[in-house]
């Protein structure tokens, strides 16, 4: 009771609250921005991948692509973040906030993962949909971003959910570059008193209810989707 | 018999090859395909009537020889293919149809693109000449916009769709649709673009027997219309009947071709002769 009260104290009388709000804003924005721009990145890397290698130029964005993947999938993303915040922002000379810092970090790694997701997606759309888009005149970009790609996304709608997960649950890291998420901001309200018990449960079961919540999201837009193919 | 349309040729096929990986499929092949011609391409599986047809369009890319349409080589990758694929339709033995799309925007997704691509490139020139006060040049007139484009799109493709009589599956997917209806459909795509010449790559040999009929009766539709068009098809009767000039290829040349009278019933080659003996 003790530390209920203590918490309670913490989290209402003194607003800690605000600060778990806000976090939880940084949270939510850090991995839908992240997952927004993985997708871009993650889509491009996967077209290069799948494209002819008839040509001296994709050969070499391929073995860019490659580069790209093996860094962000091979390093921690901590060590990502790092490296971006106090080592390239400040070689660049440019000052950005932490949580933006965060967002294209996370967007960076994600479409390292992405890519592999989108080429499986991509891979699994019938190789007749791209030649019957092409035999009618459409050039390469337009009949992969029309017929094939929207296709793909729906053949990996619940690879590419986890990855949002992932992400979701991945952006408790980002106190590392001085960002308050969630997880910060119910550690300070811990480090207050000492008193970790229930603003760690507390926390642990926001990242549930969110994480069923989207998983809830992506069965009904499953659903929708293949209702869409069938009905007349 | 139709009355043979002379006139330069519509497509000139000369020494066409066509290699997968050292394996020589096509071996030189000429051909004149005059305007509203219908040919029809037979020969054993594998022998390369596929490889063919698929050149036509650079579908596949050929490894030798020309392939003049509209007055340029298109089988020099520096061609714009894009622009000749529009007059060049495509019917596949497996339909195709985009499973994303409805029936209706299967058949206008690209018209309104190739229109749309059309009416930016008119007003670019017209900005241009604009800008740089070019008294010698005419504005062009601009009679349309996006909407009008979606809208005339979208007529077309219902005036299709009646003349397959298929008009009630316009908002429908292609998943809920029989084969004979999607390839009725996906030939209704290749002719939104009012090509030049379709190619059919075995258009009937997916379907259930009883839907052959339908996709059938409809290509005599666009032969009664003077559509041009080469076919490859496994329906000997379908060939006599509608064909001008049969190809029968074997070992990635033209073995033997003639009219159906000539190929049918006066064979000259053995192969040939070996062929039909099995088919017919
Ligand atoms: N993309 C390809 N890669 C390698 N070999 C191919 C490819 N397409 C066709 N071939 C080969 O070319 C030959 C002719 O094929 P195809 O033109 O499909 O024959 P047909 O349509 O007359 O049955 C076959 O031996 C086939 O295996
Ligand atoms: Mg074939």
């Amino acid at each position: 009771m003790k530390a209920w009260n203590l918490f309670y104290k913490q989290f209402i009388t003194y607003g800690g609250y605000h600060s778990v709000l806000d976090g939880l804003l940084a949270t939510v924005e850090i991995a839908v921005f992240g997952l927004l721009i993985g997708v871009v990145i993650g889509t491009l890397i996967a077209v290069v991948k799948v494209m002819q290698k008839n040509k001296l130029i994709i050969k070499i964005l391929e073995k860019v692509c490659d580069c790209y993947v093996a860094f962000f999938r091979g390093t921690p993303m901590v060590v990502q973040l790092l490296i971006g915040y106090f080592v390239l922002v400040p070689a660049l000379g440019i000052s950005l906030d932490g949580i933006v810092v965060a967002i294209i970090i996370f967007g960076l790694n994600s479409g390292a993962y992405v890519s592999e997701i989108m080429r499986a997606g991509i891979q699994s759309v019938d190789q007749g949909q791209l030649e019957a888009g092409r035999a009618v005149g459409l050039p390469y970009s337009v009949a992969m971003m029309k017929i094939v790609i929207p296709q793909s996304v729906k053949n990996i709608l619940p690879t590419l959910g986890n990855e949002f997960i992932v992400l979701i649950k991945e952006t408790s890291i980002v106190s590392f570059i001085a960002v308050v998420d969630i997880t910060k901001a119910f550690r300070s309200i811990g480090d207050a008193n000492y008193e970790y018990i229930v603003p760690y449960l507390i926390l642990a079961a926001i990242y549930l209810v969110i994480v069923l919540g989207i998983t809830y999201l992506i069965k009904l837009l499953e659903r929708r989707l293949k209702r869409n193919e069938r009905s007349a | 018999m139709k009355e043979v349309l002379d006139g330069t040729p519509l497509i000139s096929v000369r020494g066409l090859e066509k290699s997968f990986a050292g394996l020589k499929v096509l071996n030189g092949i000429d051909i004149d395909i005059k305007n509203g011609e219908i040919i029809a391409v037979i020969g054993p599986s594998g022998c390369g009537k596929s490889t063919f047809l698929r050149c036509l369009n650079c579908m596949e890319d050929p490894t030798g020889g020309s392939i003049f349409f509209d007055g340029e080589d298109i089988a020099d990758v520096k061609v714009d293919i894009n622009k000749h694929r529009e007059n060049i339709g495509m019917v596949f033995q497996q339909f195709n149809l985009f499973n994303n799309k409805t029936v209706i925007d299967n058949i206008t997704l690209a018209p309104i693109y190739c229109a749309n691509k059309r009416l930016k490139a008119i007003k670019r020139k017209n900005f241009l000449t604009k800008l740089l006060r070019r008294p010698s040049e005419e504005l062009i007139l601009v009679d349309k916009d996006k909407k009008t484009i979606k809208a005339e799109a979208e007529a077309e493709a219902r005036e299709l769709l009646r003349f397959i009589g298929l008009e009630e599956k316009a908002d429908a997917y292609p998943s809920t649709l029989s084969g004979g209806q999607k390839q009725r459909i996906a030939i209704a795509r290749a002719i939104a673009m009012k090509p030049k010449v379709i190619l059919f790559d075995e258009p009937t040999s997916a379907l259930d027997p009883e839907m052959v009929g339908e996709v059938l009766d409809l290509m005599k539709k666009l032969a009664d219309e003077k559509m041009t068009m080469v076919i490859v098809t496994h329906e000997m009767g379908f060939a006599r009947e509608v064909a001008d000039r049969i190809l029968f290829i074997n070992e990635g040349v033209i073995a033997e071709e003639g009219t159906p009278e000539e190929i049918f019933d006066d064979p000259k080659t053995e192969r040939l002769k070996v062929f039909l003996s099995k088919v017919l």
